[in-house]
Order: C-alpha cells, then sequence, then structure tokens
C-alpha cells in the first residue's frame, strides 16, 4: 500500500517516532508546547515542527486560550487507523479464538486416565 | 469441571512497536506446553489456524532449527493462502523463532518471534513479526483486513512488481 508525502497523510505522519510520543502525550490530556518539553526528549522547536505536521494532518487541533495554546489530539482523524487495525486484529482473533477451543479439548484430554 | 470454553475470545491486541514491526499478544487459559504444541504440531494446527474464514489444507511442520513449514488454507472465498518459512530458535516451550512468507509475495520474508510465558496455568502468547520495510508490514495489516482480502492481495503484489 503506498502512502503519500508526510505532510498529507496521517499514516505516514504516525510512523516517526517523535511524533507518536507526541501524540502518546497528548492521549491522557491536551497540554502546551512547554508541557511537553518537559515531559518529551525534545527540544522546542522540535516539538513545534512535529506538531504542525500532525495539525495538518488532522491527527492534532489547538485552541487557544489567553496567551497559551493548547493542543488535543482529534479522535475522529484517529479512526480509519484505528480500522485499519482492527480488520488484522478481527482476523487474529478469529484464529485465536478457535484456538481457545481446541486448547481446553487437549487439557481435557490430558487429564482423562 | 463447569463451563471450560474460557472467556477471551476476542482479546487479542495488535500493537506497532516500531515501523517494521508487528506485536500480537493473546492470553490462553492453558500451560505453556499446550500452547506450545498447538503451534508446532500439524494435526493440532490442522484444527485452529484457519479460525472460522476457512479449512486448513497443509500444515507441515519440520520441528527443528533450519527446518521447514507450510501451510494452507482454503479460505471461504475460495482462494487459498499459504505461508512458509523455516524455523530458526525452537525451545519448547518458552520460545519459537520462524522465518515467514506469504507464498504470493515470496520475495518479502518476516521473522517472527513467539514466546509463550507462563503463570499459574495461564500463558502470555506473544508473536513480534519483523518485516523488511513499513511498506511490507502496513501492506500485510491491510491483508488481514475483513473482507478485503482478496484486495489487498493484489495491492501487495503490486507493490512487490513495482518496489519505491
Amino acid at each position: 500500500m503506498a502512502r503519500t508525502a508526510t505532510t498529507t497523510d496521517a499514516f505516514s505522519a504516525v510512523a516517526e517516532g517523535s511524533r507518536r510520543e507526541i501524540l502518546d502525550a497528548l492521549g491522557a490530556e491536551e497540554a502546551t508546547v512547554s508541557d511537553l518539553v518537559e515531559r518529551l526528549e525534545l527540544t522546542q522547536p522540535q516539538i513545534s515542527k512535529h506538531l504542525a505536521v500532525l495539525r495538518t494532518v488532522g491527527l492534532v487541533t489547538v485552541r487557544a486560550d489567553g496567551r497559551h495554546r493548547w493542543y488535543r489530539i482529534d479522535g475522529a482523524a484517529l479512526q480509519p487507523m484505528y480500522e485499519w487495525i482492527s480488520g488484522f486484529e478481527a482476523t487474529w482473533n478469529a484464529r485465536l479464538d478457535k484456538l481457545d477451543e481446541v486448547l481446553v479439548e487437549l487439557q481435557q484430554k490430558e487429564k482423562q486416565p | 469441571m463447569t463451563s471450560t470454553i474460557p472467556d477471551r475470545h476476542g482479546s487479542a491486541v495488535v500493537t506497532l512497536p516500531s515501523d517494521e514491526e508487528i506485536l500480537i499478544v493473546r492470553v490462553f487459559d492453558a500451560p505453556a506446553a499446550i500452547v506450545f504444541d498447538a503451534w508446532t504440531t500439524p494435526e493440532i494446527v490442522q484444527r485452529w489456524w484457519a479460525g472460522d474464514r476457512g479449512e486448513v489444507t497443509e500444515a507441515q511442520i519440520d520441528l527443528r532449527v533450519g527446518g521447514r513449514w507450510r501451510w494452507v488454507m482454503t479460505a471461504n472465498g475460495g482462494f487459498e493462502v499459504a505461508f512458509s518459512g523455516e524455523y530458526r530458535e525452537i525451545d519448547r516451550p518458552h520460545r519459537v523463532v520462524r522465518t515467514e512468507v506469504f507464498e504470493l509475495v515470496p520475495d518479502v520474508e518476516a521473522v517472527s518471534t513467539m514466546t509463550f510465558e507462563e503463570s499459574d496455568g495461564v500463558t502470555t502468547m506473544k508473536i513480534l513479526s519483523r518485516y523488511p520495510s513499513r511498506e511490507y508490514r502496513d501492506a500485510t495489516i491491510a491483508s488481514g483486513m475483513e473482507g478485503g482480502l482478496q484486495t489487498s492481495l493484489n495491492h501487495l503484489e503490486e507493490l512487490v512488481r513495482q518496489p519505491s
């Protein structure tokens, strides 16, 4: 599956490790750039650059509150990514649920004299 | 013995620890040795590997370092899905490392490390698969999507014909 340039595609945007860290940090609560500088091992310019990419692809939104700018995750934008993984997960669940049943039988067999 | 069907259905968790990896974690109410054997014994693999999506038509396992494996299922849609590879490490009941090739895309080899950690008869299975690139990793995830399997196989083939 070919992906387009980093700045236009949510999938590619999260492929970058630092951006995933930022999303993780924003997952719990909204934060300012200085909050993120404090929490992550990234400089202020790095964080600002990554936030700009995340905003471009719609994964992060911002609101102004006086002198502060608060960043937060946009859950709706994460949905396609969640669905992408969950299809794969469903396939594995179908397989491993069946394994569950086989394991129960194998254990019953083992307990028989 | 009372009800024995464990209530863990649908509890597998898939995460992407790095750009080239997929991690699948699932807990089973069975000792590690039994889970390990379920992954390494042809007659048992035959019974579960297709899930409810088809029938396993082949489950070859030569369980020794350098030994080959080949598992084939016929999906409910009628098409065949074949995976094969080689065992690299075998440490019953803790760990198996094997290479994995999806035979429609024979040039792409993943390395899967399966671990089985038991605590009080409950086993946590982890499968960490590492792909040659993020594109192949992503294509693998896409190929597991419900209903989209055939389309995804075509994508995967395209990807291999036109390497970026």
